[in-house]
């Protein structure tokens, strides 16, 4: 098992390695540079002297080797520069929003696996009973419906249920602050997010865990354990769902690592300043070294991710184990 | 002598968009305490449904009991509830099946997988249940128990998985097992030994087995009685001595003559049964066997011969089966 862990450790760096070279090289195709575009005005026009002054200043006139070097350092030594935009350290503006992102893409994903898992096996042990069409129908429609849409229909709801309740209207918190500053605040701002990005995202958990299920529930071990006289309720926990779960675990996994820069619009819908928007701004300024670090640090939540399935894997498979 | 288990004119028929397969079409036959009965016959002729449905485990959809009696121990165990069948299955009746590869469950360890039976029927702890797994484990052979306890079915060989099916069919001491064709799928020298092993271990604690197999050098050697089944249905059935010296079925006789046989000389001829089983949403009111016959006439097709006695505890059921004998088949 240890060995295990450390090899999925060891693989772990060529794999950045090679995120970084590529998300280095394809922001540095695209032509244009952000003294361009701070110092051009309406009709593009700037000064060629102040543009240079200004790359040196941001070292963007050193050899691109020398740049990809000292990024590729960076990231190892958690030093990503300063950004091109704000010249603060982006670590700094980061820091912020990925805590806010962290903490939604978590709530997000347990409710997803809340829904999904029980959901899922429902499904499955009913197959084709109303209960079957009710759960399918409903992940169907969470595939369908764009998340941030979700995410208006539920402040439209809170707004008038709270009305209609208690006569005043009632939204979620609009400024955000840590868990641990004021808990019930921060939930209450959160979980509307949350669960407008996990119920999509359930959907396609609750669909995995249904047909894996399915699978499941006709092997022969599953067989045996009738033949044992076991309680159908010990023979879905005990011996079909672990079998099952293995590749729930991955979509879960990379669901997760996507939830953490990938929520732009229902970032924008409830007024949260999460690492998705910071990214987009990052990259219509041609904030390099923001967009870089942003991206980077998905990789690395992508990675790390990736790492837990493994390790996750290895405990519910004793093949994986002890291999 | 009191009957372990009787069953009668039991009929599973899955129905399906092909139509409806009559895979178990009428069988009855009985099981003595502590006797060994076989059921033999080509692919497909509905051993294993005819096995599951003692047990109940046949799904439903797409299959179903259209019919018959199961009496164990006097009791039907077609009018029992889900809870009262479940109390009797892997206590009174233990089943072994055909695949050790994937009839054990990869993700459990053996102990949890030995252990659950003896928790669950017998509701003694987990102490008390892992002291009988070691006992288990040491009856079918294998060493090392304890050790063996905390291993997954991935570490062990094809045969100790088939051991430690066995040892799992008998944790709650059963009075039948059923095993499913418990050896097809190991290597010849591990086959005798499975077998050998479970011949010993159900003449010494008393167990009654309906042992599946397509292999009749088994029935010869193990088997008190012989169920020759065919489409669906029993066509022949009496004891090993007699079918396989003074088989009374066509079919019989062309099983017998496909397998080497030790008492024949060692160049006689092997015939592998010709044609292709039937059909089994396809049949009609004659005897399925007839296409494949070389005894065949007339009156097969307008009727289903029924089991008739051809000696003291010997049925067969062929119109014409006082011409069907080992030497008599050569020249017909
Ligand atoms: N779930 C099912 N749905 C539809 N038909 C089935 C199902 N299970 C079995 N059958 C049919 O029932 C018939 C008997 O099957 P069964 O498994 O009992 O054969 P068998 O004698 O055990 O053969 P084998 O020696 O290959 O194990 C076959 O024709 C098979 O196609
Ligand atoms: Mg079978």
């Amino acid at each position: 098992m240890l060995q295990y862990v450390l090899k999925r450790l060891l693989l772990m760096i060529p794999t950045i390695l090679g995120a970084a070279f590529i998300i280095f090289f394809i922001l540095r195709v695209v032509p244009g540079d952000v003294c361009e575009l701070k110092l051009g005005g309406d009709g593009g026009h700037y000064d060629p002297v102040q543009v240079e002054i200004c790359q040196k200043n941001l070292g963007i006139d050193r050899p691109v080797y020398e740049q990809f070097g000292k990024f590729v350092v960076g990231i190892f030594t958690f030093d990503y520069g300063n950004s091109m935009d704000t010249g603060k350290p982006v670590t700094h503006e980061i820091g912020l929003r990925f805590q806010l992102s962290l903490q939604i893409a978590i709530m997000a994903t347990l409710v997803t696996i809340i829904i999904a898992i029980p959901l899922g096996t429902i499904s499955a042990v009913y197959q084709n009973s109303w209960i079957d069409y009710i759960v399918r129908t409903v992940s169907i429609a969470g595939i369908a419906l764009p998340s941030f849409w979700l995410g208006i229909l539920l402040l439209l709801f809170l707004l008038n249920f709270s009305d209609w309740m208690w006569g005043i209207r009632w939204s979620p918190p609009l400024i955000y602050k840590p868990i641990w500053e004021d808990p019930y605040h921060n939930v209450s701002q959160l979980i509307w997010p949350a669960v407008a990005t996990g119920y999509r995202y359930s959907a396609v958990a609750t669909r995995m865990t249904r047909s894996s299920m399915l699978e499941v529930l006709r092997e022969d071990y599953v067989r045996t354990a009738r033949a044992k006289g076991l309680l159908e309720k010990l023979i879905i926990n005990r011996h079909a769902l672990k079998n099952a779960l293995l590749p729930v675990v991955t979509v879960i996994g990379i669901e997760f690592a996507f939830l953490m820069g990938g929520l732009v619009v229902t970032e924008q819908v409830f007024n949260l300043n999460g690492l998705g928007q910071l990214l987009v701004h990052s990259v219509t300024g041609k904030d390099y070294t923001m967009t870089q670090a942003i991206v980077m640090i998905i990789v690395l939540v992508f990675v790390f991710t990736n790492f837990m399935v493994d390790i996750l894997y290895a405990w519910l498979d004793p093949r994986i184990r002890y291999s | 002598m009191e009957k372990l288990l009787e069953v009668k004119g039991l009929k599973t028929h899955f129905f399906t968009s092909g139509g409806v397969v009559k895979a178990v079409d009428g069988i009855s036959y009985d099981v003595a305490p502590g006797e060994t009965v076989a059921v033999v016959g080509e692919s497909g002729c509905g051993k294993s449904v005819g096995a599951m449905s003692i047990l109940r485990l046949i799904p439903d959809p797409p299959g179903k009991n259209m019919g018959g009696e199961i009496l164990f121990q006097g009791r039907d165990l077609l009018e029992l509830s889900d809870a009262e069948m479940r109390d009797i299955r892997g206590r009174d009746i233990g089943m072994i099946f055909q695949e050790p590869m994937t009839s054990l469950n990869p993700v459990l360890s053996i102990g949890r997988q030995l252990t659950e039976t003896v928790e669950h029927h017998l509701k003694v702890s987990r102490k008390q249940a892992m002291e009988r797994a070691i006992e288990l484990l040491g009856l079918v052979g294998i060493s090392e128990p304890e050790r063996r306890l905390k291993q997954y079915p991935h570490h062990l060989s094809g045969g100790m998985r088939q051991r430690v099916m066995i040892a799992m069919s008998l944790a709650c001491e059963p009075k039948l097992i059923i095993a499913d064709e418990p050896t097809t799928a190991l290597d010849v020298t591990i086959q005798a030994q499975i077998l050998e092993l479970m011949k010993n271990l159900t003449r010494e604690l008393g167990v009654a087995m309906i042992i599946i197999t397509h292999n009749l050098g088994v029935v010869a050697r193990y088997a008190d009685r012989v169920n020759v089944m065919y489409a669906g249905r029993i066509v022949e059935s009496g004891t090993a001595e007699e079918i396989y010296h003074n088989p009374k079925h066509p079919y019989t006789l062309a099983l017998l003559r496909s397998v080497p046989r030790m008492d024949q000389p060692r160049g006689a001829k092997l015939e592998p049964v010709d044609g292709q089983p039937p059909d089994l949403t396809k049949l009609d009111g004659g005897c399925a066997f007839r296409p494949r016959c070389r005894f065949a006439t007339e009156s097969c097709a307008q009727a289903q011969p029924v089991l008739e006695e051809v000696a003291p505890a010997h049925i067969s059921a062929c119109f014409e089966k006082d011409r069907v004998g080992l030497t008599a088949g050569v020249t017909a």
